[in-house]
């Protein structure tokens, strides 16, 4: 069984109007080796589900959203993430506004399969007046509680970035949180992962072993991507890129600064866009963030 | 003895620390420098049993001191990733104290847009977890800018925090777990507990007046009986929020760090 594959061979296997969660939180373990290749392909229309960071951003600014499904789009020490901004001050973007723990809540049910699950987040507020397609439900015992019933959120594709895994599937994420991943994981028809590291096959100690939070049944594929989360941080391994997030940021207010940026980060190679950002032994000093 | 100076920013570090007074072993989250140092001295000073994570994954007994860590070590006691953080939002016994953008009479809170939903005039955040954290929790607010732009007439433009309106609740929800602190600004101490539920002002800063707030709040605020000063910080409290933040990062959260003494010209100016 070997399912490493390259990246350009995971995003070949997305089509137009596809859902696509990302793994990771905000400016956190995000899969943007992947992205980038999303960027340079043909893809559009997807329906993008994620706790948001800068990939919502940069999908957003290349047309590539019809709709967001989120709790949240930030960078954290950025908190507003430009290009989200602007897809959604121009009224184009389509989106389902959720609580964080609403979001989980779909994640999870589309994990078990089910239709929904209920829950009080999200009742008396405009999460309910602006996603006209969410229900409440009576609990069907003596209390008779009014509850929102979170619809599962099915994903067509998952992508998820992992700190090692091998060519069986496996994965390991060692940072301090594992964040959502594994319900991405089990929500998605197929889930592709980008790792720093890819070995033939992990053999581990049982301390090492409790890192590992979802099976390889779940991985369709496996993408050698080292530094594959930079701009955005992979604990322990490196911290975010605050200086490639900021002059990131800034090109949202020059005419033609998305296009600068794809002709600088996305229209190269990998070893490329190492280099121009400083080469990987920067990269993988990068600290982390101090909370 | 002679009383010690402190800061605006001080002043609200240890009104926002009485807002978890009592509150008995709740998960204390105070999101930015002010509600986290105000967070962190009820830990160390009144209330000892509330929970604190360091911020990102842990359980801590000891607050950690906010910026750069230098040799400090967290004093880890336990796991708080974001999923267990869910759960306990959802359980209950979490008191937070957030920064929303507007806020209404109602003390529903938002975070998402102004303007127009479909087509805002400013995207911020999304609603990221007000929603369940006020449907489920305490929550308390924080104002750094009081301000009738953040305190707005009528409601607030994208609902994302629950509050006591109540058209919002349709029949059958429970109401009964959501609960309003109080809002820390810097003019004064607010909370919600007027007649149904209205909103009082129940301190003033040192050289604000009633008349100030109401001017810069966008709807009618009641008064507590024998509306007084805010308590001053005591050298005690002093000490231990330098210890809190050694770097002193209090000091760049309010525009020029304002005394804590002021008159009422500069208060207005």
């Amino acid at each position: 069984m070997n399912k490493l594959m390259t990246a350009a061979d995971a995003v070949g296997q997305l089509r137009d109007g596809m859902t696509v969660g990302f793994g990771g939180w905000g400016p956190r373990r995000k899969p943007m080796a992947i992205v980038r290749e999303i960027l340079r392909s043909d893809v559009k229309d997807l329906t993008v589900v994620a706790y948001g960071g800068p990939e919502v951003g940069m999908l957003c600014a290349a047309g590539k959203v019809k709709k967001l499904i989120f709790g949240f789009a930030t960078m954290d020490a950025i908190p507003l993430e430009p290009y989200f901004r602007k897809a959604r001050q121009a009224g184009t973007l389509d989106v389902m506004e959720l609580d964080e723990g609403l979001f989980q809540w779909g994640l999870k049910a589309a994990a078990m399969r089910l239709p929904f699950l209920p829950a009080r987040a999200g009742l008396a507020t405009d999460v309910l007046t602006h996603n006209s397609e969410l229900r409440t439900i009576a609990s069907p015992y003596a209390d008779g509680e009014v509850l929102l019933a979170m619809p599962a959120l099915n994903l067509d594709v998952a992508f998820i970035h992992v700190n090692r895994a091998d060519r069986l599937g496996n994965t390991l994420i060692t940072g301090n949180d594992v964040y959502f991943d594994q319900h991405f994981a089990r929500a998605a028809e197929h889930c592709y992962v980008s790792a720093e590291e890819v070995e033939d096959k992990l053999e581990l100690d049982a301390e090492t072993a409790r890192f590992s939070t979802f099976e390889r049944s779940l991985v369709t594929g496996v993408v050698h991507a080292p530094l594959g989360a930079h701009p955005t941080a992979c604990g322990p391994a490196y911290g975010w890129d605050m200086q490639h997030l900021k002059a990131y940021s800034d090109t949202a207010a020059q005419d033609d600064g998305w296009q600068q940026y794809l002709a600088t980060h996305v229209s190269c190679s990998d070893a490329e866009y190492l280099e121009r950002n400083g080469g990987a032994e920067r990269i993988s000093q990068l600290p982390m963030p101090i909370f | 003895m002679s009383k010690p100076e402190f800061s605006l920013a001080e002043l609200m570090i240890v009104a926002a620390s009485e807002a978890w007074r009592n509150n008995g072993e709740w998960l204390a989250s105070g999101l930015g420098i002010i509600p986290r140092l105000g967070a962190s001295l009820a830990k160390v000073s009144h209330s000892p049993e509330l929970l604190m994570t360091d911020s990102e994954a842990f359980l801590v007994e000891e607050p950690v001191p906010v910026g750069p860590r230098g040799d400090y070590q967290p004093k880890y006691a336990g796991y708080m990733p974001f999923e267990r953080i869910f759960d306990c939002v959802w359980h209950g016994r979490r008191h937070a104290m957030v920064g929303p953008t507007q806020i209404d009479r109602w003390a529903q809170s938002n975070l998402s847009v102004v303007g127009d939903y479909h087509k805002p005039k400013v995207a911020m955040l999304g609603v990221r977890g007000l929603p369940g954290n006020s449907i489920n929790h305490r929550n308390s607010f924080f104002v750094p800018n009081h301000n009738s732009r953040v305190f707005v007439a009528g409601e607030v433009d994208m609902v994302s925090g629950v509050g006591f309106k109540p058209e919002r609740w349709g029949p059958g929800m429970r109401r009964d777990l959501m609960s309003i602190g109080v809002a820390v600004t810097d003019l004064c101490v607010m909370d919600w507990n007027g007649p149904d539920n209205a909103p009082r002002v129940v301190s003033l800063h040192p050289g604000v007046d009633f008349d100030l707030v109401q001017e810069r709040t966008g709807f009618p605020l009641l008064k507590v009986e024998n509306l007084g000063e805010t308590p001053h910080p005591t050298a005690e409290q002093l000490a231990a929020i330098a210890r809190l933040d050694p770097h002193n990062l209090r000091s760049k959260q309010l525009k020029g760090n304002p005394a804590g003494v002021r008159s009422a010209e500069e208060v207005r100016a």
